[in-house]
């Protein structure tokens, strides 16, 4: 028998955080069919026992480091963060859910199944090390989101946000596929250190193939992390869909898309980064200014986080536009530090909101400082965080990715993502002044929060503020990993 | 043959793309893109991929293509209406797909030169059993892992379609 046809433990080793998600979320989909009404509380505790021991064989697993499965993955460091961001990320989203799907009486295995399903998908797109494994990783992220987006069948807002969503998501996969399809004919391998050999051959591939084709991959991923100028769904999708699916959209499938970008640039496009260099310059810059400018005329709260996230993905682009270790490094630290605050901001949100979520308006933060002072000030925590001040994750992660760009001499590239960080204080200032100055306004009581979404609100505060004080285990950690 | 072969078809699947967007009437539509479909299959037959010819058949010009003209018979849709189009559309539309297509090609042209294009039969490794090999060694993972896939467009489509809760 051919050994090679029998994959090693060590190698199954390396993929059990994704086996453990899709087998626990595959039990879940098994006693949401014979568990009674009443039961089904043990769903939310469930998928939260199964991220915990995702999260345990990811930290795990890195001490296996290498390849698995024919190079189709690769555990090391920068798998091992991403992999741990995202199933973090998705601990806090059940914790955030779990009290709105109450809320909102549509209780369900489903939801708690697809999360753990996006999850693995993105945990995918963290370890893959081949383009057909990038593909379908986002593909099972992409498509679980796209249902999240609409849970909520009965909700018009929902509806639009899920139909948008999909039929964007999916022209935007065509592009990433059909990029993917002119590299395979051309370099004749998925594989993107075989690319990467292929491409650094003297009289190798033309450029103009590969920089065709690495543009059209680009669009694809652009739309993932919804940079301009392919961002135009943030805003209509964060809005309509459920606030903790909002917050989760904003941060988890955007930190793997940001991953599978920082790896097919860095790896398999490095002999070619003469070429994409400037095209992320200008997506980068773009991205910013759509994201503050836009930003700064909502009205409405959810509206104007999905463009502050647009905003965050323009600061990110900057770390990788500087195609350097460091870069690589500040945009995992970034993206750590703005998953928890910006996730943390939604879940506020959700709280707010109250059943139906009729309360999105800037207007009704209101007196939040008066009527809860706790939750008023978590999430100043997460503004301050977002606009970037000292103490709080979002202050060193905008230090490093610009300190990144000007080593890597995008001397102009820092001034201008400096101005656009100040245009973006005034409307997170906004929201503070609403909340601390105005009185609020008479209408309905807001209930406090239940636990489950305390945690979560906490959870992300403290996270934010860990990152913010002792940035230097998570920044030693992403220096080591990142991507040479 | 083989290039009488391959301009037959390609023409045929040309011309068969272009009836699908001109046509009014969904089903002529969908008749074309049958039309497509075949036609794709032999070129890929011409080009040693005999497994990918089978399953372009089986795949999209027999089960897809029965789904899409079920869906167009339960919905019942009738023609097309003809929006108006602007000036420009009317004059511009056609000479700039030429010159798209022109500039295209001749890029193409550029880039590969004549020696290294495709060879008609020259290429073996494209049955059951070479595919089959790679797919259970090689790309054993992404095979299995399309399994997640597929099941989670099954959850999302009981998601979406389900009876009403309450």
């Amino acid at each position: 028998m051919d050994s090679s046809l029998f994959p090693t433990s060590a190698e199954y080793f390396r993929i059990l955080p994704e086996m453990i998600l899709t087998v626990v979320a595959t039990l879940i989909m098994f006693l949401e069919a014979i568990l009674k009404d009443w039961q089904k509380r043990v769903f939310a505790p469930i998928a939260l026992a199964g991220l915990t021991a995702a999260l345990v064989a990811a930290i795990a697993a890195n001490g296996s480091q290498g390849t698995a499965f024919h190079d189709m993955l690769v555990i090391d460091g920068f798998a091992t963060f991403f992999r741990v961001l995202v199933i973090a990320v998705g601990m806090l989203a059940v914790f955030a859910s779990t009290e709105y799907l109450k809320r909102e009486a549509h209780p369900g295995g489903e939801f708690y199944a697809l999360v753990l399903f996006c999850v693995t998908g993105q945990c995918v797109m963290a370890t893959a090390n081949e383009l057909i494994m990038i593909f379908i990783g986002l593909e099972i992220s992409s498509i679980a989101s796209y249902i999240l987006a609409g849970y909520l069948r009965d909700d018009a807002r929902n509806n639009e946000a899920a139909l948008k969503y999909f039929l964007l998501g999916s022209f935007a996969t065509a592009f990433l596929l059909f990029g993917v399809a002119w590299i395979y004919g051309y370099t004749g391998s998925t594989n993107l250190m075989e690319i990467r050999r292929q491409l650094e051959t003297p009289g190798g591939p033309s450029v103009l193939i590969t920089g065709t084709a690495a543009a059209l991959m680009f669009v694809g991923f652009a739309f993932k992390i919804s940079a301009a100028p392919f961002q135009v769904w943030a805003p209509d999708v964060y809005q309509g869909a459920p606030a903790p699916v909002s917050g989760f959209l904003s941060v988890g499938p955007k930190a793997a898309a940001f991953a599978i970008l920082l790896r097919t640039y860095l790896t398999a496009f490095a002999p070619i980064s003469r070429q994409w260099v400037p095209v992320l310059w200008i997506c980068a810059l773009a991205t910013m200014i759509v994201g503050n400018f836009a930003a700064i005329q909502q009205s409405n709260i959810k509206r104007l986080l999905a463009y502050s996230s647009i905003a965050h993905a323009g600061y990110v682009l900057v770390a990788v536009t500087a195609n350097s270790e460091i870069g690589s490094a500040a945009a995992m630290f970034y993206l750590a530090a703005y998953a928890f605050t910006n996730f943390g901001a939604f879940a506020v949100v959700t709280h707010v909101a109250r059943k139906g979520e009729r309360y999105t308006k800037v207007e009704d933060f209101a007196g939040l400082a008066q009527k809860q002072p706790a939750m008023a000030a978590m999430l100043t925590i997460f503004l301050l965080s977002l606009i970037g001040v000292p103490l709080t994750g979002g202050f060193f992660g905008k230090f490093y990715i610009f300190k990144a760009a000007l080593d890597s001499h995008l001397v102009w590239l820092t001034v201008l993502g400096l101005l656009n960080s100040a245009v973006a204080a005034y409307y997170y200032l906004r929201i503070l002044v609403v909340m601390y100055m105005k009185d609020p306004e008479p209408s309905e009581a807001l209930p406090p929060a239940g636990p489950a979404l305390q945690i979560a609100v906490y959870g992300s505060a403290i996270a934010t503020l860990v990152l913010g004080i002792f940035p230097s285990f998570v920044l030693d950690f992403a220096s080591k990993a990142a991507l040479k | 043959m083989d290039s009488i072969l391959f301009i037959v078809f390609a023409g045929i699947a040309v011309l068969c793309g272009l009836n699908l967007v001109l046509q009014k009437h969904p089903i002529s539509s969908a008749l074309s893109l049958v039309g497509v479909m075949g036609s794709l299959a032999v070129l890929y037959l011409l080009l040693g991929g005999e497994f990918i010819a089978m399953a372009q058949l089986i795949v999209y010009a027999g089960a897809i293509m029965v789904l899409f003209v079920f869906v167009i018979m339960l919905l019942n849709a009738g023609t097309e209406p003809v929006s108006k189009r602007r000036l420009w559309v009317t004059y511009g539309g056609v000479p700039l797909m030429a010159a798209g297509i022109g500039i295209g090609a001749y890029v193409l042209q550029r880039s590969f030169p004549s020696t290294e294009s495709v060879k008609l039969g020259a290429f073996q490794g494209g049955g059951a059993y070479e595919i089959g090999k790679k797919l259970f060694e090689t790309y054993v993972l992404p095979f299995e892992i399309t399994s997640v896939l597929i099941l989670v467009a099954i959850i999302g489509a009981i998601v979406l379609a389900s009876k009403e809760v309450n």
